[in-house]
């Protein structure tokens, strides 16, 4: 399959962020064909061409859209959710830094799709050069006519706020997000009511993910048969793509959904010279990993699911012989113990438990029980948890023991350290050797 | 609710729209739309364990204990959270192998990182994680790592201390604070296992209602500085009583130990106080065991008190009393149960055959005892708390909740939290007026009265809805005209009045008659029917027809000579009349009833010790005209004011007065029901307010200050809100003060400093917040204020 660039087709021009250098290539086209139709027709549209949420989720972004009650005399929100900080995800921030107008172009779209007048864009706080960009963006946007008042003689009225997230991988929940952006402290909210219900302010809200926004006037301008096109009938469309881990070239690839895992490592340059695969994990941290056994999974919701993995954030980290996958899911716990909220018991406690029992075997102290309880934990967090995260927590070790039990059976006596050189896995290896 | 099991005959059931049918454990229930699955269990004998919900705030789902199944729904559900349907099928626990396993996993998980202290946590033995880990835990943890630990305990305030290991997180405390009363002082902090509860830096938790956190805590990490480590659940002698600190009637739990109270807690009373109390209520009982406490009965003998037998006293005071036959004035106080107040109506009346009688030593206002005898004085119920809840409008008047009788206040903030509007004709928008998203109606103190009869047109209508009601506090009364201005708006609109008193016995006492020109149960002393008819309840040829004087009628009679002897019971020289101290040492004989050593008590003839609140039996009737009837809680020698009242009627020859509380209440019960003729409504004329150079002072009592029924309890005292001077922003530009200076406010009595608060302050008037009356004074109406 070739590659399709789309939001990144001119990632590679100096001013690629600039207004000037999107509109030179059609940005902005897609307003007047949107402002032209019904919102409710831009949202058939947006349904029709089938693209689903690309935070990880999935859900269909045209459904989400439709559920904000019409009519109901309250305000409308429009959210984007650019707190990317889920582990091996790397596609919104380059995003926002390369192209920042597409999501902008997208947010005026579905703003006036979902009738909101004013929109939320939730940076992480770590990525100050992104918020950058994206502030420097929605001022050309305003100073272009592109936001505030009766844009481009529509009619239609839009306030962008671009806001800074402080730091806290709850606040990419997208309840906890909004409890954040209201000022509070970032815990997730009790659904129902759900945000298209009762989101910011209590008003009727859609959150969406950064890159579906993006997508969003690209579909707009070429129609949803054109999207379709792309991808499977699941999981049309195209996609970013970011590759990170044990490759020669780590990067941004942006194609079909249904392109395979093999054709990303061809693109990344292969493994690391003289390297071979051990694992990947398609999405995140927060889907179970796969072998070299999958490599001609086709990319898509419905395939990664039926290979037992899940298709995520679409960002797949590559790990090569020189990984400790005990000292791998023990980061990735650690992380989820550090980054758990502590509203709910499963996941406050589950994820210190978890993270002192793998400790233990990654310092080869650990025993047969503490591997099974290990399993047990991770089954009395999933599905008892109050928001995904503690799902999440519950996912790398279940995902990991399916197919490196032998491996990790050898933490109950030998150091991961001892069994794989730290350093090996790293750039640096051989660097000093 | 109706219960019917899934055999019963297909009866076929109308459906109604606002009940769903759905079946828990195989039973099949009805319950009223939008009920909790929880709820609905409950009222099935379902107990599903729990920790973070309690129904009185809202659902927050943290816990995960109620995890529950339902058919249809892949993973277990929060009990606690979701909304029965019509046809759902729930399986909780008791039937379902999931839920079972989901509720001992969460309990595991909430043990790994608890202490497991309970041989010396003060929660050891009335703890809902100890109980619920036996119930629906393992015997064993399977948890062998180190717990997580934090340096102990920390204060979140001077009462209440915080041991964080405890915690499981549940936000009991945290969503109490922002959602009953309104106090986000405690919040949770930090993340994931470090999440704690904590304050913002140098903002403790003084909140009135503090102490609730404390007993909805279902772990032993909220404990009260005064509680802890004194005593376990499990030793402890529980009573059911009556608070006998204000007026709002809360039911109070009294737990004690050898005779001796270690605690207080709130008990269930959906009607009254729901399931909270104010820490007033909570903490201060240590009074009880004050070194003040008088324990025998005392005579003057060479100009000193002596400690004497209960003969050689009651012979004392009965010589004293007979020498001024006809001469003798009762002055009662607030804290007197009802059985008491109507002895002292009785013993007024027919032992010193007087109707010189007065419960209110704050002032006398004949207006005032035209209002409570016409509209309060056995009335009965009404206005309640529910109607407070189901009105739309609710106008305050003279009448600060918060301090003033701290359950309305949090009755009227549920209230408004669903929709009620909440109005107050006060000189300045409280805090608390803040928190129950009131409107301020400006009034300076003394234009009160000219405020409510300008009241506009929208307010009038709005009061003139069905269920609006207007609550007038006591203050009303030093306001001339404005309690009339008040009887002539609820007339105007048929709002439902209430009128809300400082003190525990102040409606017991109206009711029992112990104001000059009324006998009890709202009968006038003028009307002659109503004289037969107590005279009838009575056995007694006629009661005295004169009316009586008010406090500062009695006052001046001393002066005068025309009064010879006082009899006093629970009031302190603090309450009365500045001036009053000279009169009282004029008159021939004074004889005190008395709980504690005080000032006004030194200086009586003799003293007879009564029994405090807890050590008898007895009812309060509180603002709304209910019976708050509460159990001796600790044993003693001394007797209630009525037996000693009883016994002194002995001594004066009358062998028929009753010293029983039970047969009191019986009596007064008689009086129940009055339709005869009523003293009429009060029409007084408010004067314009006079103009003078300076400030007008409101000043109110605090719910927390240094009072008697205080004393003994330094933690609480501690959470007791700093004084402070409020202007409004022009007023503190004219004198050029800022926010947060020294301000001085001064008056005839002196004068009080503190700092400076800009905000919402009607024209011309400065507050001052703590009672500063006594401590300021007036100069022609006037205080000023200085930077």
């Amino acid at each position: 399959m070739p590659l399709t660039p789309v939001l990144s087709a001119h990632w590679d021009e100096a001013d690629s962020y600039t207004l000037d250098g999107y509109r030179r290539h059609g940005g902005y086209d897609a307003l007047p064909i949107a402002f032209a139709q019904q919102s409710d027709d831009v949202i058939q549209l947006v349904k029709d061409s089938g693209l689903r949420g690309r935070g990880g989720a999935g859900f269909p972004t045209g459904m989400k859209w439709g559920f904000v009650p019409q009519g109901d005399g309250k305000p409308h929100y429009l959210v984007v959710n650019a707190d990317e900080s889920e582990p091996g995800a790397c596609k919104d921030v380059p995003l926002m830094l390369a192209n920042p107008h597409s999501l902008v172009e997208g947010v005026i779209i579905a703003s006036y799709a979902i009738r909101a007048n004013h929109a939320f864009i939730y940076i992480r706080g770590e990525v100050p050069h992104a918020i950058r960009r994206v502030a420097a963006a929605v001022r050309e946007a305003y100073a272009a006519g592109l936001l505030g008042s009766n844009i481009e003689g529509s009619g239609f009225d839009l306030e962008v706020t671009v806001h800074a997230g402080a730091g806290a991988y709850i606040c990419g929940e997208e309840t906890a997000l909004l409890d954040s952006l209201e000022g509070f402290r970032g815990q997730p909210r009790l659904k129902p009511p759900f945000p298209a219900v009762a989101g910011l302010y209590g008003s009727p809200t859609v959150v969406n993910n950064v890159e579906t926004i993006a997508s969003v006037p690209s579909i707009v301008a070429n129609g949803a048969d054109w999207y379709t096109s792309y991808g499977s009938e699941k999981s049309p469309g195209v996609k970013l793509f970011a590759v990170s881990g044990h490759v020669e070239r780590p990067g941004i690839f942006e194609a079909p959904m249904g392109t395979t895992m093999r054709e990303l490592l061809q693109w990344a340059g292969g493994m690391r010279k003289g390297h071979r695969l051990k694992f990947w994990v398609p999405g995140g941290s927060s889907v179970p990993l796969l072998t070299e056994e999958h490599l001609d999974v086709p990319y898509t919701y419905e395939d990664i699911a039926a290979a037992g993995s899940m298709l995520g954030t679409g960002t797949p980290m590559v790990f090569d012989e020189t990984t400790s996958v005990t000292r791998a899911v023990t980061r990735w716990l650690e992380f989820y113990k550090h980054e758990s909220c502590g509203k709910c018991t499963p996941c406050r406690e589950g994820t210190y438990w978890l993270v002192d029992l793998l400790r233990r075997l990654e310092a080869g102290i650990g025993s047969d029980t503490d591997i099974t309880r290990i399993n047990e934990v991770s089954a009395q967090i999933a599905g008892r948890s109050f928001c995904a995260l503690g799902d999440a927590a519950a996912t790398p070790f279940p995902g990991a023991i399916k197919y490196f039990a032998d491996e990790i059976a050898l933490g109950t006596h030998t150091t991961a350290a001892e069994l794989f050189d730290p350093v090996a896995a790293t750039v640096f290896t051989g660097v000093n050797a | 609710m109706t219960v019917t099991t899934a055999s019963t005959t297909g009866d076929a059931i109308e459906p109604r729209p606002d009940v769903v049918t759905l079946t828990i454990d195989g039973v099949q229930t009805s319950v009223p739309k939008g009920t909790l699955i929880i709820r609905a269990a409950e009222q099935l004998g379902v107990a599903v364990p729990r920790f973070c919900d309690h129904p009185l705030l809202d659902p927050v789902a943290a816990c995960r204990m109620c995890l529950i199944e339902v058919e249809g729904m892949p993973k277990p559900q929060p009990a606690c959270a979701v909304t029965c349907s019509d046809g759902m099928v729930v399986k909780t626990q008791m039937t379902s192998g999931v839920a079972d396993e989901a509720q001992r996993s969460v309990m595991e998980f909430l043990l790994i990182n608890h202490p497991l202290d309970c041989a010396i946590c003060d929660k050891g033995g009335e703890c809902p994680l100890q109980n619920q880990a036996m119930t629906n835990g393992q015997g064993d943890t399977r948890f062998d790592g180190p717990k997580r630990t934090f340096p102990k305990p920390i204060n979140l305030s001077a009462q209440v201390l915080l041991d964080r290991e405890r915690c499981v997180s549940c936000a009991r405390c945290t969503r109490f604070a922002e959602q009953i009363a309104g106090d986000p002082f405690i919040e949770l902090l930090e993340r994931g296992s470090q999440q704690q509860v904590g304050i913002a830096a140098g903002i403790p938790f003084n909140s009135y209602y503090s102490g609730n956190t404390i007993q909805i805590c279902p772990v032993g990490a909220l404990t009260s500085a005064m509680y802890r480590f004194r005593s376990r659940p499990f030793d402890l002698v529980s009573t059911p009583t009556a608070c006998e600190h204000c007026a709002s009637g809360c039911s109070l739990r009294t737990d004690s130990r050898r005779n001796s109270v270690m605690r207080r807690l709130a008990a269930v009373d959906p009607d009254v106080n729901e399931e909270w109390n104010c820490d007033k209520g909570r903490f201060a009982f240590r009074y009880l065991e004050s070194d003040r406490r008088l324990s025998t009965p005392l005579i003057r003998e060479n100009g000193q008190l002596r400690s004497a037998s209960w003969n050689e006293a009651l012979v004392a005071a009965a010589a004293g009393l007979k020498a001024a036959t006809g001469k003798t004035g009762v002055f009662t106080g607030g804290r007197l149960m009802v059985e008491d107040a109507y002895a002292y109506s009785v013993f007024t009346r027919r032992v010193l055959g007087t109707n010189d009688i007065d419960f209110r030593p704050r002032g006398s206002s004949t207006e005032e005892e035209m209002f409570l005898a016409n509209r309060v004085a056995g009335r009965g119920l009404g206005p309640t708390y529910a109607d407070l809840e189901a009105s739309q409008t609710v106008l305050l008047v003279a009448f600060e909740p918060e301090d003033e009788s701290p359950i309305v206040f949090l009755r009227l903030r549920k209230a408004a939290r669903a929709g009620t509007q909440v109005v107050s004709i006060a000189p300045s928008a409280s805090r608390g007026l803040v928190k129950t998203g009131g409107t301020w109606i400006p009034a300076a103190p003394g234009s009160e009265a000219f405020v409510v009869d300008d009241l506009n047109d929208d307010w009038v209508a709005a009061l003139g809805q069905p269920g609006a009601v207007i609550l007038v506090g006591q203050r009303a009364a030093a306001s001339e005209g404005l309690l009339s201005a008040v009887v002539r708006l609820a007339d105007r609109t048929g709002a439902n009045l209430g009128w809300i008193p400082r003190r525990a016995g102040d409606r017991g006492a109206v009711d029992a008659g112990l104001l000059p020109t009324l006998l009890p149960g709202g009968r006038p002393v003028a009307d002659a029917a109503a004289r037969v008819d107590t005279a009838a309840i009575w056995g007694v040829a006629d009661v005295p027809e004169a009316p009586g004087r008010d406090i500062t009628g009695m006052l001046a009679a001393i002066e005068s000579g025309d009064l010879e002897a006082i009899l006093v019971s629970g009031v302190r020289m603090d309450d009365l009349p500045t001036g009053s101290e000279a009169g009282l040492r004029d008159a021939r004989f004074v004889v005190a009833l008395d709980t504690h050593h005080h000032e006004l008590v030194e200086l009586a003839d003799v003293v007879l010790p009564v029994a405090a609140a807890p050590e008898k039996a007895g009812t309060f009737i509180n603002w709304e005209g209910r019976k708050r009837s509460s159990s001796q809680a600790l044993t003693t020698s001394l007797m209630s004011d009525a037996r000693v009242l009883a016994a002194l009627a002995g001594e004066l020859g009358f062998d028929d007065i009753d010293g029983d509380p039970a047969r009191l209440r019986a009596q007064l019960d008689e009086f129940a029901g009055w339709e005869g003729a009523r003293v009429g409504s009060p029409e007084v004329v408010a004067a314009d307010p006079e103009t003078g150079t300076g400030f007008l002072l409101a000043t109110w009592r605090p719910l927390l200050e240094p009072t008697a029924m205080q004393e003994g309890e330094p933690y609480l005292a501690a959470t007791a809100p700093k004084r402070q001077v409020w202007l409004s922003p022009s007023e503190a530009a004219t004198i050029g003060a800022t926010e947060g200076q020294p301000i001085t406010v001064s008056g005839a009595s002196g004068s009080v400093t503190a700092p400076l608060v800009v905000t919402e302050v009607a024209e011309g008037t400065v507050v001052v917040t703590g009672d500063a009356y006594r401590s300021v004074g007036h100069i022609d109406g006037r205080v000023q204020v200085a930077v």
